[in-house]
């Protein structure tokens, strides 16, 4: 229930949702794609914790690496900064290969 | 907030006042007793609304997240709160009286 | 806050208007234990912890870590247990160190909040709490490291940690050159709490 579907060096995108409610997921990365640095375990889910569900499953959570320049493309800084983000499996997919994440 | 535009990091800093550090002591309590969840205090400041970020003092927002989750959990009642709270500031003024 | 004054004060009165948020606080304390879920014994113990942690403890870690590659190793590994090794209380939240390399430096913010390592460090400063940080650090590191007076060269990348799950970060810096005679104690002395944060670098003592 809990194996981790991604690992080290897999390329995901986050998703666009926008629900209502308490999740851990900044904006900043929604809709993009990064790079799992390294696969942290389960962990209780913050979105159930909120409201006090302290006995839902817990959730797969990944440190995950983006590029800023892919962030924020428009800013002029050349610098290849990068953000690493804790990030829940359920607000994850699979984004292909590096090229073509590169390419989109 | 990440990535939105704002000003200049203003490095002033104070150290926690003892009421500070009580709500700390609180939040640490209830917490490490499983009475709530440190996601119901972050889900608890984020339904006090815009407006309390720039309104309120960072402990003061968590108090006032603390106190409603209590409320909502029943925990306390707002009548219980309202009596105690009568009772610490008068407390307060019986012990400043004494200065 | 402990002793300038010439007059004895109890430790709850301050020369500051009594808030409402100040009576919430008070009245939610005495409510909270007259209910039983905890004893004023439990909440002084928890006082003197929190004042117990401060960024020292946090110092001691990377001295350590300077002079012994093995306990670097697991501090890596997991700040908690190292911390214990050395009779520090880290609390149950885990803490991860990200080591500084010659080609990375390491920064950490928390954009949602203003989660920080405080079972370890002891609060964060103000700024760390506040929009300008939390919005900015992200997006512009460079710039907001600079106002900080750290320039750091174009090939080193920065990394900003970004804690938001039930992990902590504390930044382990680099050793300093010119520090190989400096024992333990010298070394964790050159570590501020900013290096810990990753908004400032340790430095080399100047030579007399």
């Amino acid at each position: 229930m809990t194996a981790p579907r991604f690992g080290p060096g897999d390329r995901v995108r986050v998703k666009r949702w926008d629900p209502p409610g308490h999740v851990r997921t900044p904006f900043y990365v929604r809709g993009h794609v990064g790079e799992v640095v390294t696969v942290v375990g389960p962990m209780p889910d913050p979105e159930q914790m909120a409201y006090g569900r302290t006995d839902a499953p817990p959730v797969v959570v990944y440190r995950v690496r983006f590029r800023r320049r892919e962030l924020w493309p428009e800013d002029a800084d050349p610098h290849e900064d990068t953000v690493v983000v804790d990030l829940g499996e359920t607000w994850l997919e699979p984004a292909g290969t590096g090229e073509e994440a590169r390419a989109a | 907030m990440g990535g939105l535009p704002a000003g200049p990091v203003e490095r002033h800093e104070h150290e926690p006042l003892p009421w500070e550090k009580k709500v700390d002591a609180i939040l640490r309590l209830l917490v490490g007793k499983g009475v709530m969840t440190l996601d119901e205090l972050r889900r608890g400041i984020e339904e006090l609304g815009p407006g309390a970020y720039d309104e309120l003092s960072y402990f003061e927002r968590w108090i006032s997240s603390i106190a409603n989750v209590l409320l909502e959990k029943g925990v306390v009642t707002p009548r219980e709160l309202g009596e105690a709270m009568e009772r610490v500031r008068a407390r307060r003024a019986a012990a400043e009286a004494l200065r | 806050m402990r002793g300038h004054d010439h007059r004895p004060k109890q430790p709850d009165l301050e020369d500051l208007p009594y808030t409402w948020h100040m009576a919430l606080t008070d009245a939610l304390a005495d409510l909270l234990m007259a209910k039983g879920i905890f004893g004023a014994d439990e909440l002084r113990a928890t006082l003197e912890t929190i004042d117990q942690a401060t960024p020292a403890q946090g110092t001691r870690l990377v001295a350590r870590a300077w002079v012994d590659p093995a306990f670097r190793a697991r501090l890596l590994e997991d700040v908690n247990a190292a911390a214990a090794e050395l009779g520090i209380d880290a609390g149950a939240i885990p803490i991860r160190a990200v080591a500084d390399t010659p080609e990375v430096h390491n920064v950490v913010v928390c954009t949602l909040c203003s989660c920080y390592p405080r079972f370890l460090l002891g609060p964060p400063p103000d700024w760390y709490k506040q929009r300008a940080y939390r919005s900015r650090v992200v997006r512009e590191p460079r710039a907001v490291l600079a106002e900080f007076g750290l320039v750091l060269p174009d090939e080193i990348r920065i990394e900003v940690h970004d804690s938001t799950a039930e992990l902590r970060y504390m930044v382990l810096p680099m050793r300093p050159e010119g520090t190989a005679h400096m024992d333990e104690e010298a070394l964790a002395a050159l570590v501020t709490r900013d290096c810990l944060i990753g908004t400032a670098l340790p430095r080399a003592p100047q030579r007399a």
